[in-house]
């Protein structure tokens, strides 16, 4: 049972990574209403500053954990500035317009954000340096790589701080009563855009851990590497139910082990006629049958319809 | 002749799309007519979205997908690749039938779903056909994989064939002139079916269900069906449309129906104004001839200004894209050319008596 084994660990490593993007996605759109399809983008800027970060200092001959704190720090403010931008100059404006036009502001954010990133660092792919050695695990026939123990790690921790931010701090409150209801919350003294905001870059730090996750995994960051990601970890999100925290957890741990187990095992379904570059097509295909007989996803609340 | 007279106009303006591709191809060049032929088929493509997105208000982020199966349907049944060569006039409505059948099948079952959700659906749906696509070359090889089908037949009716020359009271003809042609008269038919459609029965009552669907289905419309309606006659315009790119590139392949394309045409229908057929035009003339325009200038431009090339000219062609979505949203959130009516509900303050008084006026007219 070594490659059921091994296809739940990878599974889960990449669960995890999903799963951090999406509570950004879900946050965003728990709050606005709102698919912030930059969000993607702001997981590939994370992971190039980490990589340029991570250059300079193992080159100036830094310590190589004291290299990867800084450098995560780092990918973590410029994610952070970059996701307040993102909401003061393409969302806020919009706040009232009609439904699609945010939308619009969000993809050509999007197509910004890639192409500048591509004019920054080229279109070739940057090998991301480990500073240690990546040491190998066997556990029950499967191997397990020391950076995916930390990976799955950190995420558990992202995702209990988040939870502690959201139900035990004074924003967190807010930012639930804003979800509940924005102009209620308003009325209450709630300073809505501050809690917009502080929504957006606790999203983008997230995001910023997770590009910096993707990277150190795969060994590889690209220009491009954003857009499948932020499409997988939305996917996430709506199985989960989208705006519900707890949602994107288990939608993107969910997402993560079909992909891994249905790429893993289709071969074998279909009897050799569907091979795993199928993988994509699995994902989505789980996704619509989830929404077709359980349209509010897995956790999601049922909503009354809004007029 | 009279401008304001609604007939002159119309004749002026039919002589002007006549005269359009000899027109461009004296002064720019015979590649712009080839661009403006795209531009026809994109602007059919976006007619086709602005049923499903402007009139019906279902957001489609997969409506490439459609696109696709036009043209692959024409590319299969129409090429070396089965041997088959079956003539234009019974694969092109074959593969709208095709795309229509698909609008359906995805449209049954996200039929319950809303707004953002149904998004997801439909953008994971276009997914799936390009992965198919893609990947339908082994075990059998079906669609060639990302090589895609090669030497597919021009289109052609009889031994008339689009892609070569031929001359006509003495003015020669080429390829990209006969092309624009055709893809004219199919644009036209398609803007002219979605105009009627538009203050039809069926037209009120796709707008009735973008406003509230609730509502809609209380004063006793069958949102089901009309809502499957919508996909399917949209999903038919871009079968059409894919079916003339296939004859017309006489290659296809997965690349040309990736999510950035859906995103394209989605951002011509809400660019332009959705809901607003002369805006659709608008914003599909404008994505199409403005990326091509920065492609051509952006290069010499550099050259003339710093006297090398500084950025990538396609680079830099994305990032004004993507600059100009956000510029113009931020600027028009309701598109260049928005419709009357929401113009009007986007005017705050405007006061309702003006409101009123302009909906009487507009039903007396």
């Amino acid at each position: 049972m070594d490659i059921f084994l091994q296809q739940l660990i990878n599974g889960l490593v990449q669960g995890s990574v999903y799963a951090l993007v999406a509570l950004g996605y879900t946050m965003v759109y728990g709050i606005l209403g709102l698919i912030n399809f930059a969000h993607g983008e702001v997981v590939m800027v994370g992971a190039m500053v980490a990589l340029t970060a991570l250059q300079a200092l193992l080159a100036a001959a830094f310590a190589p954990v004291l290299a990867v704190l800084f450098s995560l720090m780092l990918a973590v403010a410029a994610c952070m500035a970059l996701g307040y931008g993102i909401e003061r100059i393409a969302y806020r404006p919009l706040r009232n317009a009609p439904r699609l036009a945010p939308l619009i502001t969000a993809i050509g954010v999007s197509i910004v954000l890639q192409n500048l990133a591509m004019m920054i660092w080229g279109r070739e792919y940057h090998a991301f340096p480990l500073p240690f050695n990546n040491g190998l695990h066997e556990m029950g026939g499967a191997i397990i790589t020391d950076v995916q123990i930390v990976i799955v790690l950190v995420a558990l921790v992202m995702m209990a701080g988040l939870m502690g931010v959201v139900h035990r701090t004074r924003m967190g409150r807010a930012m639930r009563a804003v979800a509940e209801n924005p102009s209620a919350a308003a009325l209450m003294g709630v300073d809505i855009n501050r809690v917009i905001s502080a929504t957006f870059m606790l999203g983008s730090a997230l995001a910023a851990v997770a590009g910096l996750m993707v990277s150190a995994n795969y060994g590889i960051v690209h220009y491009y590497m954003g857009f499948m990601l932020g499409l997988k970890a939305f996917t996430a999100a709506v199985l989960g139910g989208i705006g519900n925290l707890r949602g994107a957890m288990l939608g993107g741990v969910l997402l993560g082990l079909i992909e891994s187990l249905g790429a893993g095992y289709i071969g074998d379904l279909s009897g050799g006629f569907l091979g795993s570059h199928y993988q994509d097509v699995f994902a989505f295909f789980v996704l619509i049958a989830v929404l077709v007989l359980r349209p509010s996803g897995l956790l999601g609340e049922r909503v009354a319809e809004r007029a | 002749m009279k401008l304001h007279r609604p007939a002159n106009r119309h004749l002026l303006l039919a002589l002007a799309l006549l005269v359009l591709p000899f027109v461009i191809d004296a002064l720019f060049g015979h590649g712009w007519v080839r661009i403006a032929d795209f531009a026809l088929l994109y602007i059919m493509l976006a007619l086709g979205l602005n049923i499903v997105v402007g009139y019906a208000g279902l957001l489609d982020l997969g409506y490439i997908a459609f696109f696709a199966v036009g043209a692959y349907t024409y590319a299969l049944l129409g090429s070396p690749q089965f041997g088959l060569h079956w003539p234009m006039y019974v694969v092109l409505p074959l593969g709208a039938l095709f795309a229509c059948f698909f609008g359906v099948l995805l449209g049954a079952p996200t039929l319950r779903l809303r707004g953002d959700y149904l998004a997801i659906v439909t953008l994971g749906f276009g997914e799936i056909i390009r992965i198919f696509m893609n990947n339908l070359n082994a075990p059998v090889n079906i669609t060639n994989g990302p090589q895609g089908i090669s030497s597919i037949d021009p289109l052609h009716v009889g031994t008339f064939s689009f892609a070569g020359q031929h001359e006509l009271f003495g003015i020669g003809f080429s390829s990209v002139h006969q092309h624009y042609y055709l893809f004219l008269a199919f644009t036209l038919l398609v803007a002219f079916v979605s105009l009627r459609l538009q203050h039809s029965r069926i037209g009120r009552a796709w707008m009735a269900i973008r406003e509230d669907e609730v509502a809609a289905n209380a004063m006793g419309i069958n949102t089901r069906n009309i809502k499957l309606l919508a996909f399917a006659m949209g999903a038919t315009f871009g079968g059409i449309s894919g079916g003339l790119f296939a004859g017309f590139q006489g290659f296809v392949s997965p690349e040309s129906f990736s999510l950035m394309e859906s995103i394209m045409v989605l951002c011509m229908v809400v660019l332009g104004g959705m809901g607003n057929i002369t805006g659709v035009v608008l914003g599909g003339v404008l994505l199409v001839v403005l990326p091509e325009v920065f492609r051509h200038g952006a290069g010499p431009l550099q050259q003339a200004l710093f006297g090398k090339i500084v950025v990538d000219p396609e680079s830099l062609r994305m990032l004004m894209f993507g600059l100009a979505l956000i510029l113009v949203m931020l600027w028009r959130p309701a598109g260049l050319w928005p419709s009357t009516q929401r113009r009007r509900e986007l005017m705050p303050d405007e006061s309702v008596a003006q409101q009123e008084q302009d909906t009487v006026y507009d039903s007396a007219k």
